[in-house]
């Protein structure tokens, strides 16, 4: 096992202390917009689809470029429709004045 | 950051780049806090927002000299076709297209899977990089693991997708022997997998091993939701949402990715307590729902079901009523949204707070198709957020409430849950509708709701059902209260 490795688990089990405290405060109002605001988040795997979909002197063009644009263009329509539909909805969410 | 640079100084756009992904990192966790309140939670998405955008520009900096066209059309492609969606969709048509998003995610994570075992196996080949088993067998699994966890969260958000938009019918479908077909799916697809890992130098060994674990994985999202009832789609999407930033998480293992680990971590975190906190008010296990054919089971026997003594009015009388009350509680339910009466609703609601009546509306936490929908659509019509009252804070209301009027909701105001032992809902939370002075229920027919019980509501004296479309029925409403 390669240190790196450790120190990336111990980041997932941290990270994931922080969500539970981070979420488990948020009124059910706001539950839809919630879920679909972190859906968008999970659209994150961009990163991972820009390292696999890189062409480069040492990574050069093959099928793991094909996958990793079409999973470009799949993370990116998760991002910006999550986002987007967010939006829309907070939008309504006003106090009558 | 690469496996292979980790122990080695980096270069000065590596470095920049990691700063960018930090400050991401801070942002997105700003983010939620923000979103857990109505006031900043707009500006909480649009910190997302701007995070994301800075965690993409941070990897450009970090790859560096690169030829990025794929990368480009990707982003623009797909950024094209989710502000379309996001533009197009009605706010009704929500909880499917959150569930449509999230399948995109999903596949999005199986492809970086894909991808990142042919470039091990590129690689590998050449020789320029660690092949997959000298990289070690945790990196191995993690890349397999996200093919399948993206895999089924694709097929099962598409599914869920159909069943919400009604393209596929909502009652579960039981395969016979589910449970076994489900387990020996999940063993083979790891099964598989570990070949996978041991066979990437054999490029047609470990191509055909991989596609076979995809198909496994796509086929298991298929197996899994249709097993599950429409009425508890809510459960699944939170689920399915929780799966999506598991599986980004994985990759962010595979490609060495703090950043994608703690925001895939984050959202999966925020999918298992969102699911949690429904199987909660439905008094159900994760398990239950989970291993589904909930409501299928009583079909055979709906027939003994047959209503008595279930007392109908029309328009002028519910008018009458309504007249002379002083208090009112709506209950909206997912006929609601299926009639679009949010704004019918509000204005009938209007009309009652002229003649001095206060209108308040009680939002069961399960009613509709997604956790909060009920919330989304009467904000939709501008009804004030203040109006609205989560069920612990209301139900002690309803004896001292003139009329309680239920549009579109049925299990979750079904006395059955509270008194009969027999009935599959008995223990769930519901609201007490049927301790106001009136009740009337507006719905199409006495068909039953998800869960295919009978509602003992509709048998109570002071019941009124109203059978009419949701939407003209409030309509029909104001209009008589105008001329009373």
């Amino acid at each position: 096992m390669n240190a790196f490795i450790l120190l990336e688990i111990y980041v997932f089990v941290l990270a994931c202390f922080a969500g539970f405290q981070l979420i488990s405060k948020v009124p059910p109002t706001l539950h839809t917009p919630l879920m679909s605001g972190s859906n968008a988040i999970s659209g994150i795997t961009i990163l991972g689809a820009m390292y696999v979909a890189k062409v480069s002197a040492e990574a050069p063009f093959g099928a793991s470029t094909i996958f990793g644009m079409l999973a470009c263009a799949l993370a990116m329509i998760n991002v910006v429709g999550g986002f987007a539909v967010t939006e829309r909805m907070m939008r309504m969410f006003k106090k009558k004045d | 950051m690469n496996l292979l640079t980790a122990t080695m100084q980096l270069k000065w756009n590596e470095s920049l780049a990691e700063f960018g992904f930090i400050a991401s990192v801070i942002m997105f966790m700003l983010a939620i806090m923000r979103m857990s309140k109505v006031k900043t939670a707009r500006s909480g998405n649009w910190l997302a927002a701007g995070a994301m955008a800075l965690a993409v520009i941070s990897q450009f900096v970090e790859e560096g000299q690169i030829n990025p066209v794929f990368i480009i059309v990707g982003i623009v492609v797909g950024a094209a076709v989710g502000a379309f969606l996001a533009w197009r969709v009605q706010m009704t048509q929500m909880p499917e297209m959150v569930a449509l998003l999230n399948g995109f995610g999903g596949l999005s994570s199986m492809f970086v899977g894909l991808a990142s075992y042919f470039q091990y196996m590129e690689t590998g080949a050449r020789g320029t990089l660690a092949s997959l088993p000298a990289v070690g067998a945790f990196t191995g699994v993690n890349l397999m693991l996200t093919v399948i966890v993206g895999g089924l969260t694709f097929t099962g958000s598409v599914i869920a997708f159909l069943k919400l938009s009604e393209k596929i019918r909502g009652v579960p479908i039981l395969l016979p022997a589910r449970h076994a077909i489900n387990v020996a799916l999940g063993l083979l697809a790891l099964g598989l997998s570990a070949l996978a890992v041991w066979a990437v130098s054999n490029s047609v060994l470990g191509v055909l091993l991989l596609v076979l674990v995809g198909l496994l994985a796509l086929a298991m999202g298929i197996t899994l939701v249709l097993a599950i009832g429409g009425g508890d789609m809510p459960v699944v999407i939170s689920l399915l949402n929780s799966y999506s930033g598991i599986a980004g998480a994985l990759a962010g293992f595979t490609i060495n990715s703090p950043v994608l680990i703690v925001s895939g971590s984050l959202v999966g975190a925020s999918g298992i307590i969102l699911t949690m906190i429904m199987c909660k008010a439905m008094n159900r296990s994760l398990a239950n729902v989970m291993f589904g054919g909930f409501g299928a089971a009583e079909t055979g026997e709906k027939k003994k079901d047959e209503y008595k003594n279930v007392k109908s009015c029309d328009v002028e009388e519910a008018a009458l009523v309504l007249a002379d009350a002083q208090s009112c509680i709506v209950v909206p339910g997912y006929g609601m949204a299926v009639a679009q009466a949010q704004h019918a609703v509000r204005e009938l609601a209007d009309q009652l707070s002229k003649r001095g009546c206060t209108v308040r509306y009680a939002v069961h936490p399960v009613a509709g198709r997604m956790p909060g929908h009920m919330n989304v659509l009467l904000a939709e019509a501008n009804v004030p957020y203040d109006q609205l009252f989560e069920m612990d804070a209301i139900n002690n209301d309803f004896k001292n409430t003139d009329v309680a009027i239920v549009i579109g909701a049925n299990d979750v105001v079904n006395p059955a849950a509270k008194d009969n032992k027999a009935s599959p809902l008995y223990g769930m939370p519901v609201l007490n509708v049927e301790e106001a002075r009136s009740v009337f229920v507006i719905k199409r027919s006495l068909g039953a709701g998800f869960a295919g019980v009978k509602n003992e509501l509709f048998e109570k004296d002071n019941v009124r059902m109203l059978y009419a479309d949701g939407r003209k029925a409030c309509e029909d409403l104001i209009k008589a209260l105008k001329e009373a």
